[in-house]
């Protein structure tokens, strides 16, 4: 294998496993604030003990990311140094930004959340609570910008030719704000809600159906799914926002998501299928005619530009690229009717007597997870052979002193550490999540919670 | 010495502080890292990863933050130098994660095997990181073999060699040193005065180190004083640099550990300082043609991008600072464990 096929799967690799952990704090993070934020209100002990128990979970997901986040900007300088040349001018002010307002914000307080209950006031705490949360939210944007600009460049000019081209920034706002910055993030920033607000959700309902910290569970249940309602029909607004910025931006990439070889008006919508890419055809597949037409313009006379529109050497894989869009899709259906028929079992007062919706609860939790994922499989692998969409390709990107064995064997122990990682991820979770939070449901809330 | 206060200069400097601000705060926790495995006692190294338990992953962000902001900056001196440190980069990124997941996973379960198993992880790691970071600086005094077109031409083996292995070495110390008196200042009872006894043979440990370190630099990389010689003003630094050190036994005999931290924490500015005018406005020297070398003007980004950085630091600075220093006055005095530590 060459340094390019195994760098693009370190990259790959690396960043799948990373991506685990930031949705989820930041997901967990915002449900911390409302849970605080009742305890303030409220008075009442047991929100205390149930934010306590919340904040191990997402110190644990939080330090994991931590951890594999400075991989992550270590890799685009050791595995991409060319790119990193090409890009450095524009690429590299939304990292430094990100260091300068989101991870210090994020890390400084995530002191006091974690350590500092009986250092500081209960006000102080939540302020505290409410910077962690912004933090994390504020990283996510720097870095989907910054990711945004590479699929759809805008606010520069290219100097200087050949090996020494590289982009100059022009506009810092219109770099910021590029064509797909908003679509993007509001959608990432969704699926991380969804991520961590399914989390809370499944551990709960396990402990329902375990008939464990009853009182717990039910009002961990409560606070979860009014964030899953509103962020998984959100994600259907800023899904549809983000394909029509494709349509746009990024022509290419909408053709493979749904497989359109010619230009054709009147295009349809595939349900589900399977791409032969070299007969240029689509097996299996179960299509709304016209629908992809009128949903990128509310008129089924839209134009879709075909693949085949594209020099053979532009275009991105097809297959890949369908089947994880519409696995995405599909999954974010799911979670609309989830949240909705466990919105409605609580409405009608039924909800903790429905074991089955408690057993979905359950396994709900992955659904996200693997939503995230293919969605940025989709957004990824949509936008090759381009690094930066139109500019650079990613074969001209690597770093020219780096060989193949040295990314073999960094890849290989990235592999070791990795699943290392994550088997112990899963086993610490299972730990806290069989420990439980410090029960208060069998005493009165003013009587606070029994000396351990 | 050519100095014009110019944007390049500015960033050169102010990448600089952040090394400095990294090396002064991950400084103290890689030494107490450094240090662990010495304390035997399971509640004593549970009271060591205390002290620097709310502070520790802050402290790392300045070394994200620094390699943001060289990215950013100098795209061409990040470039070629993490493309051309790939190995040793990627070793200094796994014992990173060892040592994040050894903090994070050491007090979860209570068995011996357990918990020795990642007090080696966090202290070997510790070592490691705070060795490569100096061996990385000591490749920069020495020149690398960089091409015409900006690329490492080196392998891993050229980055390894006796003097840059003493640069690791004094690193390791330097923390070790500085690392102590944080742990003197932050424990009491026994523990404390062990970690007392210890600042005496880290300073010894990191003052030979210093001086052969000095020396070999004097001898063999002489280009690191050609500014002292032009600006003898710049000697100033060496001098604050022995007066820091000098301060921290009178300060530890008077009882007051602060302070010895605070000169300790000038010490690590001053030295860094002399490796800044020591290899200015060079970044990577290049070791088989100077031409080739890569400075603060033909590594660097346009001027627009130097002055809106500029402007993000100086808008977001203040703000970093107002929260490092509140999180250190919230978790200020002698650490005490609760049903949240480590």
């Amino acid at each position: 294998m060459d340094v390019e096929i195994l760098s693009r799967l370190q990259f790959a690799f690396t960043i799948a496993f990373h991506y685990i952990y930031p949705p989820l704090s930041i997901g967990i993070a915002v449900n911390l604030v409302i849970m605080e934020g009742m305890y303030l209100k409220t008075k009442d002990k047991f929100f205390e003990n149930m934010t306590k128990f919340w904040v191990k979970v997402f110190a644990l997901t939080f330090a994991i990311g931590v951890a594999t986040g400075i991989v992550m900007e270590f890799e685009f300088g050791t595995n991409w140094a060319t790119y990193s040349r090409f890009v450095g001018d524009v690429f590299g002010s939304a990292l430094a930004a990100e260091g300068i307002f989101a991870f210090f914000l994020e890390s400084g307080f995530l002191a006091v959340l974690v350590f500092g209950w009986d250092k500081v006031g209960p006000k102080m705490h939540f302020f505290s609570t409410i910077m962690v949360s912004l933090g994390s939210m504020f990283s996510a944007v720097w870095i989907v910008v910054a990711n945004s600009w590479q699929q759809t460049p805008a606010g520069f000019h290219v100097v200087g030719e050949g090996i020494n081209a590289r982009a100059e920034i022009t506009d810092f706002w219109a770099m910021v704000f590029n064509p797909s910055s908003v679509d993007r993030l509001s959608h990432v920033l969704s699926g991380c809600w969804l991520a961590g607000a399914f989390l809370i959700i499944s551990v709960s309902a396990y402990y329902l159906l375990k008939d464990r910290h009853i009182r717990f569970a039910k009002a961990s249940i409560k606070i979860a799914l009014v964030v899953v309602m509103i962020a998984s029909l959100f994600q259907l607004f800023t899904g549809h926002r983000s394909a029509v910025g494709i349509h746009e931006n990024q022509p290419a990439k909408l053709a493979a998501m749904e497989a359109v070889f010619d230009d054709q008006t009147n295009a349809p919508l595939y349900l589900f299928g399977w791409v032969d890419e070299d007969n240029q055809k689509v097996n299996f597949g179960v299509a709304v005619p016209g629908m992809l037409s009128y949903l990128i313009g509310f008129d089924t006379n839209t134009k879709v530009t075909g693949l085949n529109s594209f020099k053979e050497e532009d275009r991105p894989p097809v297959n890949i690229v369908f089947q994880s869009y519409h696995l995405m899709v599909t999954i974010g259906f799911a979670l609309i009717g989830i949240s909705l028929l466990g919105v409605f079992f609580w409405w009608r007062g039924t909800l903790f007597k429905q074991r089955w919706m408690l057993w979905i609860f359950v396994f709900s939790v992955l659904l996200p997870q693997i939503a995230n994922q293919i969605g940025w499989i989709t957004a990824e692998v949509g936008r090759q052979p381009w690094i930066v969409y139109g500019l650079l390709r990613t074969s001209e990107g690597l770093s020219k002193s780096v060989e193949a064995g040295q990314v073999l064997f960094s890849l290989i122990l990235f592999i070791i550490i990795y699943i290392g990682l994550f088997i112990l991820f899963i086993y610490l979770l299972n730990e806290k999540i069989q420990h439980g939070p410090e029960d208060v449901d069998s005493i009165p809330s003013e009587i606070g919670h029994p000396k351990a | 010495m050519e100095f014009t206060f110019d944007l390049n200069t500015i960033w050169f400097f102010l990448i600089g502080i952040l090394l400095v601000g990294y090396a002064i705060l991950d400084g103290f926790d890689l030494g107490v890292g450094a240090l662990h495995l010495f304390v035997k006692d399971d509640l004593d190294r549970r009271i060591m990863l205390n002290s620097i338990g709310p502070v520790w992953d802050g402290n790392e962000v300045w070394l994200v933050t620094g390699g943001g902001a060289l990215f950013a900056a100098f795209p061409h001196v990040y470039a070629t130098v993490f493309s051309g440190f790939y190995t040793a980069l990627m070793m200094l990124l796994f014992m990173l994660i060892f040592r994040a997941v050894a903090i994070e996973f050491r007090s979860k379960r209570p068995m011996r095997w357990w918990r020795q198993m990642w007090d080696v992880a966090f202290s070997v790691a510790s070592i490691f990181i705070a060795f490569l970071a100096g061996v990385s600086i000591a490749n920069l005094i020495t020149g690398v073999p960089i091409g015409p077109d900006k690329e490492f031409i080196g392998t891993f083996w050229s980055l390894i060699n006796p003097y840059t292995i003493l640069v690791g070495i004094t690193t390791v110390a330097l923390f070790m040193m500085h690392g102590a008196i944080y742990g003197a200042m932050k424990t009491e009872g026994e523990l404390h005065n062990k970690l007392r006894g210890w600042i005496n043979n880290t300073i010894i440990f990191f003052i030979i180190c210093y001086i052969t370190t000095t020396m070999a630099t004097l001898i063999y990389y002489p280009h690191m004083i050609q500014h002292f010689k032009e600006v003898p003003a710049l000697f100033v630094l060496a001098v604050l640099n022995m007066l820091a050190i000098a301060n921290i036994p009178r300060e530890i005999s008077r009882g007051r550990y602060f302070f010895a931290f605070l000169s300790s924490c000038a010490s690590i500015a001053a030295l860094l300082s002399l490796f800044a005018f020591g290899i200015f406005p060079n970044f990577v020297l290049a070791s088989n043609n100077p031409e080739f070398s890569l400075n603060i003007y033909n590594a660097a980004s346009s001027q627009k991008t130097l002055k809106i950085m500029l402007i993000i630091a100086i808008s977001g600075i203040p703000f970093v600072l107002a929260y490092t220093i509140s999180i250190y006055w919230i978790f200020r005095g002698k650490v005490k464990l609760n049903n949240m530590s480590y």
